[in-house]
């Protein structure tokens, strides 16, 4: 149980779990036996936990993806990878570090993994801001691909931002042409290309390296046009009605498989992939493992016009 | 890309409305140089600012008009429209905001799309139209951007998208943010096939938008003091703590900057856009 960081919700299995710790220290003090008493606060955990993590409503679950434990691209990478070969720089400007790929081995198979990065500590998350990329990360992302394309590999994209970098230096590089450059482009990749958000998706920062031909939610990960913030204050005048915009935007996995948006979720460790990297990690490797073994034997032409179909067909219209 | 425009209030973008205290409605004021203009001075100017050359938006009528040659335009998907994929609820339901934009404004969404010719020569020609809740992409913008580049390809003949946008359109969610890629990929194709795409950006030209088909011009024109951009000035404000520099995201500032070719005054446009499909076609 390394629970640093509580989010509100879960205070109800924190307190419980505290009072484990502290009849575990009288027990030890008094030499007395505690276990009745240890095994019944067990059994009120697993309801509790029960109660909350299986009834998590959209703005928790925004919540748990902004954990600040959670796992980020490189803790998976750690993790899943083997032979990691990081590649830097969009060969024009600057290396954007809130963007980090390069080649690697991910069980038998040899693939370029790139994804967003928010940092781990004040000094890290200022470098990276945060995760939220400028345009010569998205051009660094793109030159990756092109180079994944090249050595015929398959492209792994993990999104994990907020958005992209709102900043006089992002729109003075033409951070839109930027992003829409990606979009494009990824359309032309003759290679499998997984996404899967970690995460935040937020909006046209993340779909800018989130053309896939599968698109995966991490199960307490979100995906949406607009913050619930941004939308509550837009649509609501009003910030805190951002439990309500989380529920309206329908950004969780279950709803956008549900809308067909997605094409799967990935389960994680009850209470969130902070509380287990490696699990998580594992529910990863193995989702990346099935996925990519899906499109063997796919010719080129067949991979872009699957992943042109998929967008395609995206929207609800009635004439 | 997110929280773009906090549509009341919003201090970048100008326009001229009807002040109460001016009488009859002849006279606006123009909020770009708050000079008072007659009505009339204003439509015989094509909807520019005869004090400060401020290009207001025009409808998408007069933007056909102005862009093509007279009874070409052949309007594609005119009945097309929007549904509430969210079942959104919020403040205001989607389907009242759908149905009073369509009745204020006269068309079903916020782009008109067809074929067309300039000087005879046929393109694909699609305008977006402000008015219709601030030109927000939602499926019917994106599938309809998305059918003019695939008309274009069909009969390889240049694009032409004249934009505008204030951003996503929220109340379609995912919806609306997948509309980029759709867009974007199409636009491509057309691309692909080695044909050319000219954008004319006009005011507001931000958000998805601009992060998807309008930047992916061969030839990017804009009109004068068109403000263009990602993000919305105030979020940028916001997140940095910067001064913003004059001029910032206008067309002037962007043309600096390498993003846009050429700034046209609305005068000039169809005299522009001929020559340059004649050099492209
Ligand atoms: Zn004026």
């Amino acid at each position: 149980m390394s629970r640093r960081h509580v989010l509100d919700f879960e205070r109800p299995i924190y307190e419980l779990e505290q009072k484990v710790d502290e009849l575990e220290r009288f027990g030890r003090l008094n030499d007395v036996d505690v276990d009745e008493g240890l095994e019944r606060l067990q059994e009120q955990i697993d309801v509790a936990k029960k109660e909350v993590y299986q009834n998590l409503s959209p703005w928790q679950r925004v919540q748990l993806a902004r954990h600040i434990e959670r796992p980020y691209t490189l803790d998976y990478i750690e993790r899943i990878c083997t032979d990691f070969l990081e590649l830097n720089g969009d060969r024009h400007f600057s290396n954007d570090e809130a963007l980090v790929g390069g080649f690697a081995r991910i069980g038998d198979r040899r693939v370029m993994i790139i994804g967003q990065q928010k940092g781990r500590n004040p000094e890290d998350r200022q470098r990276r801001h945060h995760g939220s990329m400028l345009p010569e990360g998205y051009r660094k992302a793109l030159r990756l691909m092109k180079l994944a394309d090249k050595a015929r590999l398959p492209i792994i994209s993990l999104i994990d931002t907020q958005g992209a970098f709102p900043g006089i230096d992002s729109e003075e590089r033409h951070i839109g042409e930027a992003i829409a450059v990606n979009l494009r482009e990824m359309f032309t990749l003759n290679v499998p290309v997984i996404v899967i958000v970690i995460g935040e998706g937020g909006s046209g920062g993340a779909l800018g390296i989130g053309v896939g031909n599968r698109v995966l939610l991490m199960e307490n990960s979100y995906y949406s046009v607009i913050t619930p913030e941004g939308c509550a204050a837009i649509l609501w005048k009003d910030a805190n009605a951002k439990e309500q915009a989380a529920e309206a935007l329908k950004l969780t996995g279950h709803d956008l498989l549900e809308l067909e948006l997605i094409d799967g979720i990935i389960h994680e460790p009850e209470g969130g992939a902070n509380q287990d990297y490696d699990a998580a990690a594992t529910a990863i490797k193995t989702a990346i493992l099935e996925q990519l073994q899906q499109f063997d034997g796919k010719s080129a032409d067949e991979l872009r016009a699957e992943r042109y179909e998929k967008f395609r067909r995206l929207g609800t219209i009635a004439e | 890309m997110a929280p773009l425009f906090k549509k009341p209030k919003y201090s970048t973008i100008k326009g001229v409305t009807t002040k109460k205290e001016i009488p009859e409605g002849l006279w606006l004021k123009c909020e770009s140089c708050n000079e008072v203009v007659h009505k009339d001075d204003l439509e015989s100017n094509l909807n520019v600012c005869p004090k400060c050359d401020f290009h207001n938006p025009i409808t998408w009528q007069e933007r056909v008009e102005l862009l093509t040659d007279s009874g070409s335009f052949k309007p594609q998907d005119v009945d097309m429209s929007s549904v509430d994929p969210l079942k959104f609820t919020g403040t205001a339901s989607y389907k009242d905001k759908i149905a009073e934009n369509q009745t204020k404004s006269g068309i079903r969404d916020a782009v008109v799309c067809g074929a067309a010719t300039l000087d005879e020569r046929p393109f694909a020609l699609g305008v977006m139209e402000f008015r219709f809740l601030g030109a927000s992409m939602g499926s019917v913008v994106g599938e309809k951007v998305t059918r003019l580049a695939e008309l274009a390809t069909d009969r390889r003949v240049p694009l032409v998208l004249v934009t505008a946008s204030g951003g996503a359109r929220m109340y379609e969610g995912l919806y609306s943010l997948m509309q980029m890629a759709k867009t974007s990929g199409a636009v491509g194709r057309h691309h692909g096939a080695g044909l050319p795409y000219i954008v004319i950006m006009s005011h507001p030209t931000t958000g998805g938008v601009t992060a998807s088909f309008a930047s992916l011009g061969d030839i990017i024109m804009a009109e004068p003091g068109a403000l263009i951009g990602f993000a919305g000035p105030r979020v940028i404000k916001q997140t940095t703590q910067a001064t913003l520099p004059e001029g910032f995201q206008t067309a002037e500032f962007l043309k600096s900057k390498g993003f846009i070719d050429r700034i046209v005054a609305r005068k000039n446009l169809r005299q522009e856009l001929s020559l340059l499909l004649g050099y492209l076609s």
